[in-house]
């Protein structure tokens, strides 16, 4: 065969023993990265954390101008109740100043403007904003204050001033009924 | 490198020993008589010994911890006032941990600070300087977990902001926080993993301090006048001379421990650690533990874009341009012996190096104190424009970078120096006349 001839040529030459070895090793490297995976995976969260899905709740009794604090698989959830001036304040915002662009109706369901839900963790490093309870201080623009780096939010959970990059997120939701919020 | 001397013991079953597995020769030539040593080594060279000696007892300390703590949210907090306060000897088991760990980093931080000032990274030690980084970025990461595990409310949230870090990376980064928390938030699963790798990772310190030991002994101690040893009139056996010295720095050193653990155990540590964690409020100002503060500072201090200005043009976001700051303000140390290229090592011979290593040590200082502060602290305000601590902490990290990359190259240059004495025994050996 042509190919045991290359064998016999300098010790440069490609042989098929060359061949066997790179793929061998290749093969056993292919191997390996893939033992690892199950290594990597366990530390993402297990079916248990995950099955964690949905949380209702029940928004009748926030009076306008309050909010609460819910747990949602580990992260507190604010629910607002907004005043007229705070939506007002929230709409009437140009656009296009913003730090992260999002114009309020599209932070908010159809015809729920009253009722702001949004992941009360900074977008920052994960810092819960001030601003929920009666007599804290909500920032210069009315929402939310981070105490841990000074992000400043709008009544809108929006990003106005400080380190955060992104709005408040706002989580999935759906009005079961007028006065129930399903999480998740 | 050092002649390797072997140890022929008398007794002869310790010979037998001795001629298949030659310990003792190891001990005689790391630290014993048979290890020549630079004979002008000063009180600053005792704390590479003493950081060795605190990682013995925080693993000891820590071990025993281990015996008595449970990692589960339910129970973590509990279970370390259950050491406290009814397990024998654990208020002094505990406090010494912890306390343990903060004098661990004043022995490590005074080690680093002694060979930035003596030129310790210089040829041919740049390997040995770059283990003892390697031994410092383990540190942190081992303590940062340690002190979570407490599971009180700044456990909780040094943890969140901490692993927040991570969400920074563009493209992966939330799918590496989600790794690392094994959840949506930091939780149980955290803890638990948390509690594993603070078991682990001091082993794996322990294994690069033996590294550290072995290049050491390779390229020899360094010594406060920069020059290499030349002869035998230039050394001392490390026994009993060194050995005698470091066992009288340990023992000032251990009574500063020892006051601290028995009379103010907590003076280093934050009382808000004492309320258990609560993922729904975050307590006023969340502030790691003090050998943090300037990193925090650094981390901190970054509030802009980078970018086009005056367009939307962003290359790095804010949060992004911190994290790489903080990273980079330690990874930029491992660069070191060739920004500062200067023939001569030690900071005694160099007038200007020295001046600038003051301002920098000034400058630690400062961003240690603007790390404890709240972000929104006014400290002066001029014509309606309001200087905060943020600023002042954009301030101390600029001087912090320009000191590496741009003072110390400069230096290297154009710096005059003092004239080197010739060896280590004609400068310190004085002749009598």
């Amino acid at each position: 065969m042509s190919s045991t001839k290359h064998a016999t040529e300098g010790d440069d030459a490609v042989t098929r023993r060359d061949m066997l070895n790179i793929t061998a090793t290749c093969m056993s490297g292919v191997g390996a990265a893939l033992a690892l995976w199950p290594f990597v995976h366990q530390m993402n969260p297990a079916e248990d954390t995950l099955a964690l899905a949905t949380v209702e709740v029940d928004i009748s009794s926030i009076a306008e101008g309050e909010a609460i604090v819910v747990k949602w698989r580990g992260n507190p959830v604010f629910i607002r109740h907004r005043t007229a001036a705070e939506i007002e304040e929230a709409q009437d915002v140009v656009v296009d100043t913003l730090i992260d662009r999002q114009a309020d109706n599209e932070r908010v369901l159809a015809g729920h403007d009253k009722w702001l839900v949004v992941i009360g963790s900074c977008t920052h490093l994960g810092c819960v904003p001030l601003g929920s309870k009666s007599g804290d201080d909500k920032g210069e623009y009315g929402g939310w204050y981070c105490p841990c780096h000074g992000s400043h939010y709008d009544t809108s959970g929006r990003i106005r001033k400080g380190p955060a990059p992104r709005n408040l997120d706002v989580p999935e939701y759906t009005f079961v009924t007028d006065t129930l919020i399903k999480l998740g | 490198m050092a002649e390797w001397e072997a140890v022929k013991p008398q007794n002869k079953a310790l010979a037998w020993f001795e001629e298949r597995l030659p310990i003792l020769g190891l001990v005689n030539n790391v630290v014993g008589p048979g290890t020549p040593s630079p004979r002008n080594l000063n009180y600053w060279w005792n704390f590479g010994s003493l950081a060795g000696i605190m990682l013995m007892i925080q693993i000891i300390s820590g071990i025993v911890l281990a015996m008595h703590y449970t990692p589960d949210t339910a129970v973590a907090f509990d279970s370390v006032e259950r050491i406290v306060r009814d397990v024998n000897y654990g208020w002094l088991i505990r406090p010494m941990h912890a306390n343990g760990a903060s004098f661990f980093f004043i022995a490590v931080y005074i080690h680093i600070l002694r060979g930035l000032y003596y030129g310790s990274y210089k040829a041919p030690r740049e390997v040995l300087w770059m283990l003892g980084l390697v031994i410092f970025l383990l540190m942190m990461a081992t303590a940062f977990m340690g002190y979570v595990l407490p599971w009180g409310q700044m456990s909780f949230w040094g943890a969140t902001v901490i692993t927040n870090l991570f969400s920074a990376i563009p493209l992966i980064g939330e799918d590496i926080v989600t790794l690392l928390w094994g959840g949506f938030s930091v939780d149980n699963p955290t803890l638990k993993r948390f509690f594993s790798l603070h078991f682990l990772l001091p082993f794996v310190i322990l294994g690069v301090v033996i590294l550290h030991i072995w290049a050491k002994k390779v390229s020899d101690s360094g010594n406060p006048l920069g020059v290499e040893v030349k002869s035998g009139a230039d050394q001392i056996p490390f026994h009993p001379y060194y050995t005698v010295k470091d066992a009288f720095g340990l023992g000032v050193f251990l009574i500063i421990f020892a006051y601290f653990m028995f009379f103010t155990p907590d003076a280093l540590g934050h009382p808000d650690n004492y309320i258990p964690a609560n993922s729904l409020v975050t307590p006023d100002s969340i502030v790691p533990e003090w050998y943090f503060l300037p990193f925090y500072a650094i981390l901190r201090s970054i509030t802009f874009d980078l970018g086009i200005p005056f367009t939307d043009i962003t290359f790095v976001p804010a949060k992004l341009l911190g994290v790489i700051a903080m990273f980079a303000s330690i990874l930029l140390l491992f660069v070191l012996p060739w920004l500062d290229s200067s023939k001569v090592r030690s900071g005694a011979f160099r007038p200007a190096f020295r001046k600038f290593f003051w301002i920098l040590i000034v400058d630690l200082i400062v961003l240690t104190w603007v790390g404890g502060q709240k972000p929104s602290l006014v400290i002066a305000q001029v014509a309606g424009i309001e200087f905060t601590v943020v600023n002042l902490g954009l301030l101390g990290t600029i001087y912090y970078f320009s000191h590496f990359i741009i003072v110390l190259p400069i230096l290297s240059r154009f710096e005059k120096t003092l004239p080197v004495p010739e060896s280590i025994s004609s400068a310190v050996i004085k002749t009598a006349s």
